[in-house]
């Protein structure tokens, strides 16, 4: 068993307006993550997946509970966000060389030549593909030599084939720099062929409902394994009145 | 040509040719007179550009980052904003009396205002989200207001600056015309005496021809290459 990297305790995580009431949006969150484990949390749009993401990836330090990084003060995070966030006066090539140590330009031109910007390296953000600046956005979360890469949503309004390449160049780049990855979705087929376990969510507020441990033979297994137990996961997936246990309840309260 | 015909068609000392402005203007330039007002005046606009910008853009992006400084401010900006460029200049002199400093300073003033202004909207607009990706790989403050906050402020600084070279310099000349003793604001007020409308128009135009040159070889070239990336 590898060692575990990273432990997540929320408890408690609530949004507060100036007018409205708090709104508590994730409660009991406990998981961990061990070294170069792939963890997929799985839930609706709007349940709070970016921001358990943002809280972990130390972006928002307001939350009760505790993160704990195992044998990393300051660990290396690479993040994916559900926008490439590329910045559009840089060149492809040069947003990768922002972010990264003055010795990483061979790690860069790696990475871009392995997931197939490298005719593309001179361009503008504004110049190329939202696929390939999704693409580029994945490079550089990888080229900081990330001790746990985010991905939040990566491959979100995306159509189903440029999703599919999107995954692939995720694999590839997964498979030039192994490292530990938390990806967040809404969509059970990039969970499918991407992680080593699945976490599902759901419920106001949300919290884990379900874990689901891919069979070693069923990991990064290909297209066709991936939609295989795609399907499989999606008769696991929290029905309904879990889902929205305030709307079921309201609606039976009016019967 | 148009200048030319209608300045014959007037024959007035008040109309003067284009060929005769352009003697006095070469005229004006051997004998060092020319030379020498022009490089006072854009000194000095160039002392109070530099003041203006540099000031502005600090106090624009601290009420655009942070609200209480905005809530301080707001009001005191508004009102250097409406204050009638005379009245500064004039309240300068009369307070810190008629020397460079003061001259400077009432040029300056008159121009930090709007800079603010637009600096603190181009704040205001500022990608939250490139904020934040900085934040998650760790830019530092100083990488990130260099490759992130600048570069989206940059349309904002280019406006500012567009319009203070345009304000500035005409505010420098009359600040000369008021309180100094050289510069083409100097110069104009002395020819206006002699209502010498040829020397008037020749010291303008050399003047015109000086901050059409710095928008040409400096700020275009600039901002073109500041925003290559735009499609």
């Amino acid at each position: 068993m590898a060692p575990i990297i990273l432990d997540v305790d929320v408890r408690r995580k609530v949004f507060r307006s100036r007018a409205g009431p708090e709104h508590v949006v994730l409660a009991d969150m406990r998981f961990s993550l061990a070294e170069r484990e792939i963890v997929a949390l799985v839930g609706p749009s709007g349940c709070g997946k970016t921001t358990l993401l943002r809280l972990i990836g130390r972006l928002d330090h307001d939350f009760e509970g505790r993160i704990t990084w195992h044998g990393q003060e300051a660990p290396r995070i690479g993040t994916v966000f559900q926008e490439p966030r590329l910045l559009p006066w840089r060149t492809v090539r040069e947003n990768l060389l922002l972010v990264t140590p003055p010795d990483s330009v061979e790690t860069v031109d790696e990475l871009l030549r392995a997931l197939g910007l490298w005719p593309h390296r001179d361009s503008y953000p504004t110049q190329i593909s939202l696929g390939m600046a999704r693409r580029a956005s994945i490079a550089r979360a990888f080229a900081i030599r990330p001790d746990i890469v985010l991905l939040d949503e990566p491959f979100v309004s995306l159509d189903p084939s440029m999703a599919e390449r999107g995954r692939q160049v995720l694999l590839d780049a997964w498979q030039r720099r192994p490292t530990t990855g938390l990806l967040v979705t809404h969509d059970l087929l990039d969970a499918a062929a991407l992680a080593d376990r699945v976490l599902m969510l759901a419920g106001s507020p949300t919290r884990i409902v379900s874990e689901v441990i891919i069979p070693p033979t069923n990991r990064r297994a290909g297209t066709e394994a991936a939609h295989a137990f795609a399907q499989e996961l999606r008769l696991l997936r929290p029905v309904e009145p879990v889902l929205f246990p305030d709307v079921s309840a309201a609606s039976s309260d009016r019967r | 040509m148009v200048w030319e015909l209608a300045a014959t068609f007037a024959h007035s000392r008040l109309f003067p040719a284009a060929s005769a402005v352009a003697l006095t203007m070469i005229q004006e330039a051997v004998s060092g007179s020319l030379l020498s007002n022009l490089a006072i005046t854009l000194a000095r606009v160039a002392a109070a550009f530099t003041v203006a910008m540099v000031l502005g853009t600090a106090l624009g992006f601290a009420m655009g980052i942070w609200r209480r400084v905005d809530l301080a401010l707001d009001s005191w900006v508004t009102v250097l904003l409406n204050l009638p460029a005379l009245v500064l200049i004039v309240l300068m002199y009369v307070w810190f009396g008629l020397n460079e400093w003061a001259a400077i300073a009432a040029v300056a003033l008159n121009k930090l205002p709007s800079t603010a202004v637009m600096v603190r909207e181009g704040t205001r607009a500022l990608d939250r989200n490139l904020v934040e990706m900085a934040q998650s790989f760790r830019l530092g403050r100083v990488k990130t207001f260099r490759h992130v906050t600048l570069p989206q402020l940059a349309p904002y600084l280019f406006a500012a600056a567009r319009s203070g070279l345009a304000i500035i310099w005409k505010i420098v000349l009359v600040v000369e015309l008021l309180g100094r003793s050289n510069g083409v604001g100097f110069q104009i007020e002395a020819y206006f005496q002699l209502f010498d409308v040829t020397h008037i128009l020749a010291y303008t135009l050399a003047f015109i021809f000086v901050v059409q040159a710095i928008e040409w070889v400096f700020l275009q070239p600039l901002e073109r290459r500041v925003s290559r990336w735009r499609r």
